[in-house]
């Protein structure tokens, strides 16, 4: 059993080295509090759906979600809009489709097997759009970057003016938690820039958490069976460890060494 | 233990093993007299074992899913995490199993040159499974590559550029290597069609390993050859099937808890970005379980030497029972070796951390000497520590702790005779 403590002390030395190596560079980010983190981490639903319409209304002039479908926003563990909801959404936007009998491309309301129509038609055309830099596809985006959720969060809400002696060129802006603090999207988030549906105030903060955590959910959309499977897998993992220890030790009982 | 012996009843039973007997190969697995102080140490054979089956079934189902393709591999993960039936956690405990693998397999290293398992008779066993574990990191970081995000396209193209390093060959090979003039879709098909045969060769080749072990038996934390079978050993079955099971089991907690609730811990965040030969990552570091290498590879300023050194550090553990001179195999009776083996483990370790830091000033000077003393441990001090260090006496048998006696049981039974 002796032994058995240190191999257990070393996976928890070599998993505590892995956190800190991942966390090199050492940025104290904004922090809150994320309903989806710990064993039982669900989403909040109403904060999804808050997020979603940040997302619509804001980021998706120029942001793509190519990963994700209209029927994903109805799916259980997602924002869970009503089918109905959902299909309204979907029907809400004009899709490319073809081409018909006639060879033609033409345009459609959306369906809910529809991925999410795309700002531009190409990376090229985006970057022609905003001074060269390709605003980045945000299916993944959350684990993409090293902070992940923290630095999302953080990021929108770190714009500032440049301290003395940063000069910045046309169309870059300061913040305070991009890597090299230069940033080629502008603040786009300011109190009651949204209407809330469901009445929250909408402020900076607000839309900060909720459109991150819907951008959380859009990177990991099975998270909560994730982690519901995860609690079952280890319970049982635990029993089952514990019954073929006391198995092991009536097995051993004949036998005069330490096990 | 003949007392439970399976012997085939019925006649087409009888005919079968007749001719293969393979009814009656559980026997032998069965009885195996393995040496009773066998501690948890020894658990990590029978884990690796589940890794590599692990790894095997996942792998078959992914890549049922994925696409080799350079424009469509990126899509196709995503659509394997988002669309296919538990796909993602499929995905994960493939990811996550690399990881659990490797550090299966460090225990398992680490825990032959503590109790010199890897000295005659048992050189073979080692030699296999230093072969086994060079697969291992091609399989990883050709797996690696597959997901085509940004740390996969660079960690492929820095690691195939260490072949231009041969003098004059080197950029025909690199060229060939990769199907063309830089990473892409050629060395992407290539690749996964590699990582999908090594599993199957490090599988045979594991065969071969438990084949070698059998002929000797066990190494045990004493480290002297036991009778078998006798008061020393216990059948295989049921005492280490249980023990292993136990073992395994804690294992798994672990496993779960990474594949459950940090599934993207071990990993790197700009392998979510997809790959784009035109952008390069600020850093670009390998998976950490191949980090130590790679500080090795960078600590030496010419780009030849370092995939020799690197290279080196590798092909010097199979000469391992050869630079050992010591008789005894156990570090508990070398006081010395004891102390020079956590050294050995701490310089691993830094290695291991300089590697995932940029190479430069005081963390290239750290790497530096920790690769010095790396080499230095196997070709100064292993060497000269069998001939200076004064060993503790050993005991004559397991159960018997009589001390005095030797690693080898023919030497121990000819001194028990010559004092009589």
């Amino acid at each position: 059993m002796k032994n058995f403590f240190r191999i257990l002390f070393l996976i928890t030395l070599f998993v505590g080295f892995q956190y800190n190596s991942n966390a090199a560079e050492k940025i104290e980010y904004l922090k809150t509090d994320w309903s989806f983190k710990g064993l039982f981490g669900k989403f909040d639903r109403a904060s999804l759906q808050r997020g979603y319409q940040v997302y619509t209304e804001v980021c998706s002039s120029c942001h793509s979600m190519k990963y994700l479908s209209y029927r994903n926003l109805a799916e259980k563990g997602g924002p869970e809009f009503t089918e109905v909801q959902a299909k309204a959404i979907a029907a809400s936007f004009e899709v490319t489709d073809g081409p018909n009998a006639d060879g033609d491309m033409f345009t459609r309301p959306g369906k809910l097997s529809d991925k999410f129509v795309m700002p531009y038609e190409n990376t090229k055309a985006a970057q022609a759009a905003n001074g060269g830099a390709y605003p980045p596809d945000m299916s993944v985006l959350v684990k993409a970057r090293g902070g992940g959720v923290d630095y999302i969060y953080s990021l929108l809400q770190g714009y500032e003016d440049p301290p003395s002696g940063v000069t910045l060129d046309d169309g870059v802006y300061y913040n305070k938690f991009m890597y090299g603090n230069k940033i080629k999207m502008a603040n786009q988030l300011s109190d009651g820039l949204v209407e809330y549906g469901d009445g929250t105030n909408s402020t900076v903060e607000q839309m900060s958490k909720d459109v991150t955590t819907f951008l959380m959910w859009a990177a990991e959309p099975h998270l909560e069976s994730r982690h519901r499977m995860g609690f079952k897998a280890i319970v049982y993992l635990i029993i089952l460890t514990i019954l073929v220890y006391f198995s092991m030790k009536k097995i051993w009982s004949g036998i005069k060494t330490e096990v | 233990m003949s007392d439970h012996e399976y012997t085939p009843k019925s006649n087409f039973g009888k005919w079968f093993n007749d001719r293969l007997p393979l009814l009656t190969l559980a026997n032998h697995l069965t009885d195996y007299p393995t040496p009773k102080n066998l501690n948890y140490w020894w658990t990590f054979g029978g884990i690796l074992t589940f890794c590599l089956i692990t790894q095997i079934v996942t792998g078959l189902v992914l890549a049922m899913h994925y696409i080799a393709h350079a424009d469509m591999a990126f899509d196709s993960v995503e659509h394997i995490m988002r669309d296919v039936n538990y796909g993602w956690l499929i995905r994960y405990i493939h990811a996550n199993g690399a990881s659990m693998f490797f550090l299966a397999v460090y225990i398992h290293i680490f825990r032959s040159l503590f109790y010199g398992s890897y000295k005659a008779p048992r050189e073979i066993i080692w030699i296999i499974g230093i072969i086994i574990y060079l697969l291992m990191m091609a399989a990883a970081f050709m797996g690696y590559v597959l997901p085509w995000g940004q740390m996969s396209f660079w960690g492929a193209t820095v690691i195939t550029n260490l072949f231009s390093a041969i003098p004059f060959v080197g950029e025909g090979i690199v060229t060939w290597l990769w199907g063309g003039y830089s990473v892409d879709n050629p060395t992407l098909t290539r690749f996964f069609t590699l990582h999908y045969l090594i599993p199957f060769l490090i599988l045979g080749l594991v065969v071969l390993h438990i084949w070698a072990l059998h002929v000797p038996g066990n190494n045990n934390p004493v480290g002297i050859d036991v009778k078998k079978p006798s008061k020393d050993t216990v059948p295989f079955h049921p005492y280490i099937v249980i023990k292993d099971g136990f073992a395994l089991l804690m294992f798994m907690i672990v496993f779960a808890f990474f594949v459950f609730y940090s599934p993207n811990i071990l990993g790197h965040a700009d392998n979510y970005i997809e790959a784009d030969p035109l952008v390069t990552p600020a850093h670009i570091v390998p998976e950490w379980y191949l980090l130590p290498f790679y500080a090795i590879l960078r600590s030496v300023p010419d780009k030849l030497l370092g995939v020799v050194a690197m290279l080196s550090a590798i092909f010097i553990l199979a000469a391992l029972p050869w630079l050992d001179t010591s008789k005894i195999r156990s570090a508990v009776f070398r006081p010395l070796y004891r102390q020079f083996y956590w050294i050995l483990v701490a310089d691993v370790l830094i290695l291991g951390y300089v590697g995932a830091m940029p190479a430069e000033g005081l963390y290239l000077l750290i790497a530096r000497v920790a690769t010095a003393y790396y080499f230095l441990h196997f070709l100064v001090v292993l060497p000269l520590l069998g001939y200076k260090e004064k060993t503790l006496p050993i005991p004559l048998s397991i159960t018997e702790p009589v001390l005095g006696g030797s690693p080898n049981l023919a030497t121990a039974k000819n001194d028990e005779r010559l004092n009589k």
